[in-house]
């Protein structure tokens, strides 16, 4: 089970918390305006990243909020976790 | 290749055991193959045996990163049924039940599939309905389902309990008794060896590192840990990593890729006859020819590649194993481990040409895969060969995510997620 640390609240367990798949996907502004493969894109297509992953991440059962994490997905290490709006930290994989 | 037969058997075993070969061997890579296969799991090499055996492609390889059986073929609970609810589900899957139903002889090795039978449990009254509907459904499809009132559920499955204070009583069951289980080793090795058998290089120790395209963006060559191999035909079968593969020729893939755990207990004596699947409380379960309960759990929250995933979720699963079957309740966990299965949006397969000439994929089966593998590679050989899809494959494109045409079996919850 993941130690994930809130940056509201501190390391707190995984099960605290439910996963928001991909970060940093802006909802798109002028929907009438989208073409058939802007919308795959926007709704279906992801980077599945091997390596380190920018996710989102809702404290369901604590504070309520969502915030971003950096976690490589080879080892499962979370190396930042920060707050939505926040831009990603630049850190490298180091697998 | 060593054909195998009780003349066979009896021969060796006079020899004391000695005169037994490899299954196949352990080529260099050439320096061209006319089509290269990605992932030596069951599905790459179905595909390869295909290709071989029914579309002449003898000059081919399949490159595996690890050793033969030691991804998600190995990892996987064995359960094999055809029971979905939409047709183009349902005609993918039965193909592989036809297929799998053949198999054992067809490549001379014994996959031990074990047709005894699938039940899916109804807790609720939704439950009850959707799984009445999925009978008729599959009915018209010309595939077995049969309903089973609660007490044809235990005279069926004796260790399962019907009591009324549990919070989730069984309420009925789906039953396709031409589903069941196989060796899932057995089906790589056989797989391999009767590929082999055909001339397929199978290059174990071998890992793709990119992906060479000439001008106009056609696959010429494929880099491996192993050397640059040209190839006019690459056709990735490589799961929980597809998106890395395909990234590499520049393609982004509707797939995320998460862990799958699964569980099995010491060894016991016969106990359990069928496989028990329960989508509402969340545990499946069949009995090995070893022994060992074999119970899958579902997968972890977040993607990962790690093979791992974490207690809780096997806990869980446990919780409801233990209420269905409170016989189990002292039995002790062996061994639990995690595979890494490539899901889609709307949890159905892919397996299609891509937009980059030269390049096919199949992937996507997400949490049930090993149930197609025959299937599935019979399919991509055609759509590899013919470069066009089978009529069968042919609703299982790249294109139904941007134009809307879903198999939406993720809806349906005819899978366990």
């Amino acid at each position: 089970m993941l130690l994930i640390p809130c940056p509201f609240c501190g390391p707190r367990a995984e099960v605290e918390f439910s996963y928001g798949g991909e970060a940093h996907i802006a909802r798109v502004e002028n929907q009438a305006a989208l073409t058939d493969e802007g919308l795959e894109d926007f709704l279906y297509l992801r980077s599945n990243t091997r390596g380190m992953h920018a996710e989102r991440w809702r404290h369901a059962h604590g504070c309520g909020r969502f915030f971003n994490a950096l976690r490589d997905t080879v080892t499962d290490k979370i190396y930042a976790t920060y707050k939505t709006g926040e831009p990603r930290p630049a850190l490298d994989a180091t697998s | 290749m060593q054909k195998f037969s009780a003349f066979a058997l009896a021969r060796r075993a006079f020899g004391g055991h000695a005169g037994w070969g490899r299954q196949w061997r352990a080529p260099e890579p050439k320096a061209a193959y006319d089509a290269v296969i990605v992932g030596g799991g069951g599905h790459g090499l179905a595909t390869a045996y295909y290709l071989a055996k029914e579309h002449g492609l003898r000059n081919i390889a399949v490159l595996e990163k690890g050793w033969i059986g030691g991804g998600n073929t190995g990892r996987n609970t064995t359960i094999i049924r055809s029971n979905y609810l939409f047709d183009a589900s349902a005609a993918l899957y039965d193909h592989a039940v036809k297929l799998w139903e053949k198999l054992s002889q067809d490549i001379n090795y014994n996959v031990m599939f074990s047709q005894r039978g699938v039940l899916m449990l109804a807790h609720t009254v939704h439950d009850v309905q959707v799984f009445k509907r999925h009978v008729h459904a599959n009915r018209l499809n010309g595939i077995d389902n049969d309903w089973l009132s609660p007490e044809d559920v235990q005279a069926f499955c004796p260790p399962i309990s019907l009591a009324p204070t549990m919070r989730y009583p069984v309420l009925g069951a789906a039953l396709q008794r031409r589903a069941g289980t196989a060796r899932h080793d057995a089906v790589a090795w056989g797989y391999a060896r009767a590929a082999d058998s055909y001339g397929v290089d199978i290059l174990e120790n071998c890992a793709v590192t990119g992906i060479v395209q000439d001008a106009a963006g056609a696959v010429t060559a494929v880099e491996t840990t192993r050397g640059t191999i040209r190839t006019p035909k690459l056709a990735v079968a490589a799961a929980g990593n597809t998106s890395v593969i395909m990234a590499m020729a520049g393609l982004r893939m509707p797939l995320e890729s998460y862990p799958l755990q699964a569980l099995v207990s010491e060894p016991i004596k016969p106990i359990f006859p069928c496989v028990v699947m329960s989508n509402t409380i969340h545990a499946y379960i069949s009995q090995s020819d070893k022994g060992e309960l074999v119970i899958g759990a579902g997968t972890d929250a977040y993607i990962s590649y790690s093979q791992r995933g974490a207690l809780h979720i096997t806990t869980h699963t446990l919780d409801a194993i233990c209420e269905l079957f409170p016989i189990f309740r002292r039995m002790r966990m062996l061994r639990n481990w995690g595979g890494i299965v490539d899901v889609t949006p709307d949890r159905s397969p892919i397996i299609a040409k891509t937009s980059v000439k030269g390049l096919y994929v199949n992937c996507g089966w997400g949490t049930g895969g090993f149930k197609a593998t025959p299937g599935s590679g019979n399919l991509f050989a055609w759509t590899v060969a013919k470069d066009e899809p089978h009529a069968i494959n042919a609703p299982f494109r790249i294109e139904r995510f941007r134009d809307g045409h879903m198999i939406d079996e993720a809806a349906a919850a005819a899978v366990a997620h």
